[in-house]
Order: C-alpha cells, then structure tokens, then sequence
C-alpha cells in the first residue's frame, strides 16, 4: 500500500511544531519522543505501521480548535483518531503528519429522556454511551462489533453499523447533531435534538467521511427506549444456499428481525471450540432474533419458526432464557476473536444485494480454492454485510499479498453483482485503490469537491479514501528530493 | 418546457442551458424562493428500474410518480418507511407526485420518529449536476460507507446541486394492523407531556400528534402503534394505562378511519384552504409549548411527538423573530410570491454553516443554474 512521501520540510521543523502545539496544549498532551510516538504507529490494520511526527490529546474543542489552527498554520498534515480500532487503517499515520487523538474527550454532556437525546464528546466509547441511560432503560442502537473499545468520533468518521442495524440503521441514522472543528479551526455546529435540517443536509455527509472534512468533537445521538425482551433462534442448514433462501423467506413475510447473522461451517467449528457456544455441527447457521413482549416474541418467532421449517433445518432451537440467548450470541460475537486465535486474517466488508448471497458465496468457495488460502464466513445476512475472513500466515513471505489479492477478488465480485466495497468499515487506505472499481473519475470528482470546500487545502487525512492519482492534484505534493 | 427522456438528454439540457432551469418534478411542491427559468421536468424519465422484495429494495427513475412506486410495493405487502406527505391538498397544487421530487424535498411524514426521513431510507442517486455530468454515489445495497455519502446530501437539497435522474431505496414490509390511542381536550403542555411518555415507553409508536383544533374542532392527541394484531392490541392497552393520567382515551383500530387520520396529520389537511401562511416548525419536541406560546393565536398541528410543529400565521407575517429564543429552525411552506420573496422561506444558517452551503453550491452549480435562489 502506497503512502506519499513524507514533506522533509514539516520533517525539518519538527522541534517548532512541537513547541508551537505545547504552547497551545497542557505539557502532557503533547507526544513527540520517538519511543513515544510509536503508541500511534497504527490501527487495528496492523499490517500497516508509521509512527507519526507527533500525537496530540486535547481535551476539550477549544484545545482541538487551537491544534488545528497551529496544523493549518504549519501547513502539516492532521490524522484524527478515535481509539484505534479502524480495520481499514483510518488511522494510519503518515511520518509528517499529527496525530489528533480524541481519548481525552470523554464527558456525557446532557442526558435528555424527554427529547430522546444524548449529547456527547466524542472520544467516549459506543457502548458507554449506552452505560450511561442503561439506568433509565434507554439504549444506543448502533453496536459495531468492537463497541467496548471503539470511539463515537470513529463510528461517525466510519458511519459504523453493526449487527441490529436491520431494524435501527446504522450511525447515520442515529446522530443528529454535531460540534464540529475545522481544518482552520473554525468551530461548527450542525443540526441539534430536532430531527432534520434547515437547509443543505451537512450533516449527513459529515457523517461517514472519515476524518477528512472535520474533527467532530461533540454529537448529539439519538437514544432509544429498551424492548420489553428480546430473544434469539438458532438455525442450522446442510446447504448455504438454503440458508440464504430462508433469510429472504423470512424478510418477505413480513417480520422484521432485529439481527439476522450468518456464519459458515469454519466459522461455526472455530467459534464452537473457543466460546463453547453448543453451535450444531452443519454448514450454515443463523441466529434471528426479535423483540417485544414475551407474547410479540412468542407471535414473531412462530411465524419465523413455520418459515425456518419449510427449509429442512438440522437444528432450530429457540432460546428458552437469557442465559441461552447470552449463550446463542457469545459465539457469533467471539466470532473474529476466535479465528485469531488460531491464524491471521484479513476481514473484508463488501455489501452485496441479499439474492446474490448464493451465487457470491460459491464464488468466494472457487476462488478459496484457486488461492489456496481459506475463508470463513460470518456476516449480516439481513442487509447483505458480508464478513469473509481470509485466513493466511504474516510470517510466510508473500501470504499477505496473496490474501490482498485474494481480498480484492472478492470485493470485486460485490461491486459486480451489484453490492459495495465496505458496507460498515469504511474506505480508509484498505479499499482505498480499488474505489475505481466501483465509482466512475466523475463520481470521485463530485467527492472530493465536498473536501475542497471543507478542508481547501487538504491536510486532514489526506491519502485516505481517494486513490493517490485521483488526488494528486488536491494534495499538496512535497517536493521530491533530487 | 425542457422534458428530457433519459438521463443522457438530461445531462445535455443542463450542459447547454444557456440560463437559468426551474427544475420540477410533478410540479406539486411548490417550496422555496421563487424561482424565474425555464421549466425543467424530469416526469418523462419514469419507470422502476429494479423491485427485490427479498432484499428490501426498490430502484427507480426520478420521474416515477409516487402512486406508481406505492402500487408496487403494496403488491408485495411492503413499503416506503418515512410515509411520504402529500402536499397537494396544502399547497392547493395538482399533478402526480413524483419519487424525485419527493427526495428533492426530503419528504417526510409522521412514521419519520421510528422509521427515519426520506434521507434515511434513501440508498442510492444518480444525477446530473450543474456542469451536466452524470454522478453517481450510493446503490442498492443498504449498507454502504464507500466514499463520501452524497445520498444525504442530495436528499432535501431541492434541485439546487443536480438534477435527480434515478433513486434507490431500502423499503420495509407493511404492517398487518394499526390502532391509535386517542385523548381529547389535552392543552400543548399536557399534550407534549403525554406524547413524550408514549415515545419514552417500550411500545414502539410510530405516530405521534396533537391537533389543537382536531377534526372535530377540540384539541386531540394521537399515538399510533402498528404491528401483528395481538401485539398492536396489547400495546394499546398499555398505552392507555401508561397514559391514563392525562385522562380517558380511546382506542380506533378501524383500518379507514385509522389510514385517513394519520393522511390528515401527514399532509396537515386541516390547512387545506385556509387564509394564512403556513409554516414548519423543527425544534426539541420539550420546545413545543415554547413554540405555542411564542405564536399565541396561531393554529398549531404538532407532529413528530411536538418536534413537528405546523403553524398558520396571518398572511406576511415573519414568525423567526418571535422564536428567536428556540434552537431549531422555521420553513416558510406556504405564502404568496411576494412574500416568500420578502421572507427568505429557508431559515438563514449561521455564517460558517451559510459559506459550506454556498461552497458546496458553486462546486455542484458553479454557472448558478440549477434552481437558483430557491433555498436562500
């Protein structure tokens, strides 16, 4: 993966840049010693490493503010961090740029239960927005696997989803406001606890545009009252295919689920050994889970049953209590977790139209096959979000590239049938030389427009999303040293 | 009248538009600054492109009129989430509403407060933009973060970036049966109380209005609940207990009454007509009673459980002053030329917010051709 060359300009003042944001910043949220700096080396795309310039953790907007205008200044590049957790190295680093770090930006600033709101900084992780109106039974919805850890900031860059966003949507859907600091340092605000805009909705293309229009420092995010219960089935099939079938009988009839997940055989066998979640030994499973009273359940989950039957299902077994629900989810959730343990892998995001999972995930078997390198399958089945884990070995030389290669087959063979190049992770610098696969130069064009209006001069997060030819022009190329 | 067939003789009137185009739809949303051009319709560019009930999708052309989309989808027990209005009766306009001009205006109704806007169902857009080439952003897959999401930002922006040539959206299925829970003679503040208790409850409403005059000229609030018929019965139960201390409700589960109720609230059919200027209102459903008394002597429709508010004023009167100490902002819907000349009809951003806008418009538009002026 091609970064640009570093600016040995910025390089050569790094002391000036350093004492300029210590000016601005208290003593300790200024990182600069090397063996310091390298905390920040990369994301949870760890096959991608470049210590930064420096790191900064401000505290508060008017601290990101004042960062950003010495940046601006400086004319050094700035890479916003949540906490690390982007698979698409959103994160990643260049050696001439500052790392903008929201850690530190962590405070609940308004509960309100009346308008259904909370308001946030946003370095506070997903699920501790949830801690914090658990207590009143309210939730928020958006769940993306690595919610223990992963910032509000990021899952707004990303426009993160998650396994129940069939029924809630993804962040988009869910935010309705933002404080929002700009490559100047110019602080916005957009939107509020009303629902829709006023005029041109900036918002929404805020959201989702990885860390290159803006910092977000605060967001007003929609929260939800909890379901009376919620509760799990458990389907097991000899055939994929079927299974597919059935997630599409199941969508027809009229029920919505909250979450329909889909895993293969290799990833039911992997998961089973390490969560011990009692998956029956069949080559595809699903878990569909619905919410309501014990009676809606009882109303939706018999309709679901009567479908699942129709199928021929090895095993349909419904949750008879939380323990078992825990149970039915504790291995689909440890399902990346568990796959680690026994080998590297790559994690893919494309989105297809749910009637091409047949065809697609035969494909995916041939192409297994003609690169010799193994793949598991768990994903969203509802809304098309596959997950194809490509397993490979980091210390055999040349399996990374192969697994690339492999990687972008399959996310080639999304956009073909009609799907995307990442449904929830994002562009980042992972899917970044394949966007050409799926829009059009024009398309692209329209994109980066957005960015020459919020960010002229292109210093936030510059290499990401765009493929490095594409934004040559708009970069701001070092000079090459002769 | 400019009436491209395709999206190709679309791209070219724009390229050559030598001034500015008024670009319409089923010329049924008459919203925004007046604007002088040559008419621009998209209706001969019609048709579904592509329906998989078994993926929640629907594609169609932007010149598809909105009846034809919803025949479509009714035929397989499904639907468009976000209840689009219908702003005939309001707007005293005719025609048939189009699918673009329903994304154009990010048109929305009161299933809005569970299901999501327009914007938010809204998967995919071709368009022509004001240099008359075609873009493309999104698709028809609903769950999609590659690239920047422009989907948004075309949805609502009224024809002034591009010109709409195709949409997709995510659909959901319909639902079996509806009940309202009715209460009569709540004052706002009650109503507002009692709208937030029902939003607040586990019991997934997906209506909730308050008329100060109803249709049968008393104050009525109305809480819609739909689902399975056990499950919409046992909800409406426990609404009206969750609800009983703001006094005695009713239930209606009549599928005509209960249908012809909430078109009523979505297309704020009680202002049919009527002398004065309308307004839309978006603020913090709490700022309801704010609103009201702000706006003492107006005819309120709250909507969205108080987050809505529909508001008819005398002819000409210019209501954000008297809001000014509300966060949220005010659409001026309906008023005559002259008016909605005099009265910018979008509420005025804040100046950082007012240079994006306008930077965003000279990128998309930079001749300035595409409905210029219609949103400020």
């Amino acid at each position: 993966m091609e970064m640009p060359t570093p600016d040995p300009g910025i390089l050569a003042k790094k002391d000036r840049i350093v004492q300029r944001l210590q000016s601005v910043l208290p003593a300790d949220a200024v990182i600069h010693e090397e063996t310091e700096t390298r905390a920040y080396e990369c994301d949870a795309l760890t096959a991608y490493k470049c210590p930064p310039l420096c790191a900064v953790l401000p505290a508060n907007t008017e601290e990101v503010s004042a960062v950003l205008k010495v940046c601006h200044e400086e004319g050094v590049p700035v890479v916003p961090r949540g906490s690390g957790t982007s698979l698409a190295g959103g994160a990643l680093p260049t050696a001439d740029c500052v790392i903008l770090g929201v850690a530190r930006l962590n405070d609940v600033l308004e509960a309100d239960y009346d308008n259904r709101v909370i308001r946030v900084q946003t370095g506070r992780t997903n699920l501790s927005v949830t801690g914090a109106v658990e207590h009143e039974d309210f939730f928020y919805a958006p769940d993306p696997s690595s919610q223990l850890a992963c910032a509000i900031a990021g899952n707004i860059a990303m426009n993160s989803g998650g396994a129940h966003c069939l029924k809630y949507g993804v962040t988009t859907n869910n935010l309705l406001g933002v404080t929002m600091v700009l490559m100047d340092g110019t602080v916005i605000e957009v939107g509020g606890a009303h629902l829709d805009a006023p005029g041109l909705d900036l918002l929404g293309v805020i959201c989702g545009s990885e860390g290159q229009l803006g910092v977000v420092t605060e967001a007003t995010l929609r929260i939800l009252r909890k379901p009376e219960g919620a509760r799990p089935v458990l389907m097991g099939f000899n055939d994929s295919e079927v299974a597919g079938a059935c997630v599409a009988d199941i969508i027809k009839a009229g029920v919505l689920p909250v979450a329909i997940e889909y895993m293969d055989r290799l990833c039911i066998e992997t998961t089973d050994k390490f969560a011990k979640a009692g998956y029956p030994d069949c080559e595809a499973l699903l878990i569909v889970e619905v919410e309501g009273s014990e009676a809606e359940i009882d109303e939706q989950l018999g309709v679901i049953m009567q479908i699942a039957r129709k199928h021929d299902p090895v095993e349909l077994r419904q949750s008879t209590s939380p323990e078992e629900s825990a149970k039915i989810w504790l291995g689909r959730k440890s399902a990346f977790g568990a796959i680690g343990q026994i080998n590297d892998y790559m994690c893919l995001d494309g989105t297809i139209p749910v009637s091409s999972l047949p065809y697609v995930l035969k494909r995916i078997g041939e192409m297994s096959k003609e690169y010799g390198l193994q793949v598991g399958n768990v994903f969203h089945a509802g809304d098309g979000n596959m997950h194809p884990l490509i397993l490979f070995d980091a210390n055999k030389p040349g399996d990374l590239e192969l697994c690339e290669a492999f990687g972008a087959e399959i996310l080639k063979l999304c956009v073909e049938v009609g799907g995307c190049l990442t449904g929830e992770h994002g562009v980042g610098i992972e899917k970044r030389d394949l966007m050409g696969e799926q829009f059009a130069p024009e398309d692209m064009e329209a994109q980066m427009r957005v960015k020459d209006v919020f960010d002229p001069a292109w210093l936030l997060n510059p290499a990401k999303v765009f493929p490095l030819d594409v934004s040559a022009t708009r970069r701001s190329e070092p000079p090459r040293a002769a | 009248m400019l009436k491209p067939r395709d999206e190709n003789e679309l791209a070219a009137a724009v390229a050559g538009a030598k001034s500015p185009l008024r670009v319409q739809g089923g010329g049924t949303r008459p919203i925004g600054a007046p604007v002088s051009g040559d008419p621009l319709s998209v209706t001969a560019i019609s048709g579904i492109e592509l329906y998989e009930p078994g993926a929640l999708t629907i594609v169609a052309k932007a010149g598809t009129p909105l009846a034809e989309i919803e025949a479509a989808l009714a035929a397989e027990n499904q639907r468009l989430p976000f209840e689009p209005m219908d702003h005939r009766k309001l707007l005293g306009t005719s025609g048939e509403p189009t699918i673009g001009g329903v994304v154009a205006g990010n048109v929305s109704g009161p299933r809005r407060i569970q299901a999501g806007a327009c914007r938010d169902s809204l998967i995919g857009v071709r368009f022509v933009d004001g240099h008359g080439t075609v873009i493309k952003n999104g698709g028809r897959v609903m769950k999609n973060v590659t690239g920047y999401d422009l989907v948004k930002l075309m949805a609502g922006s009224f024809g002034t970036l591009g010109v709409l040539s195709e949409v997709s959206f995510k659909v959901l299925p319909a639902t079996a049966t509806t009940a309202v829970v009715l209460i009569n003679g709540l004052d706002v503040e009650q109503a507002i109380a009692a709208m937030s208790r029902a939003l607040c409850s586990p019991y997934e409403v997906t209506g909730v209005a308050h008329a100060v005059s109803g249709v049968e000229g008393h104050p009525v609030t109305m809480i819609r609940i739909e689902g399975f018929e056990e499950s919409t019965t046992y909800r409406a139960a426990k609404l009206q207990t969750l609800l009983a201390e703001f006094g005695d409700s009713d239930v209606e589960t009549d599928p005509d009454r209960t249908r012809n109720g909430w078109a009523w609230v979505r297309d704020a059919a009680k202002f049919a007509g009527t002398d004065g200027d309308i307004w839309r209102i978006s603020v913090k459903p709490s700022d309801g009673a704010a609103v009201a008394s702000a706006l003492s002597g107006a005819d309120l429709l709250f909507d969205w459980g108080g987050g809505l508010i529909w508001a008819e004023v005398a002819a000409g009167t210019d209501i954000r002053p008297m809001l000014a100490e509300v966060a949220g902002h005010a659409t001026l819907v309906r008023a005559s030329d002259e008016t909605r000349t005099a009265i910018a009809p979008f509420h005025p951003e804040p100046a950082p917010l007012a240079r994006m806008t306008h930077g965003l418009r000279k990128k998309f538009d930079p001749r300035g051709i595409l409905n210029p002026g219609l949103m400020g």
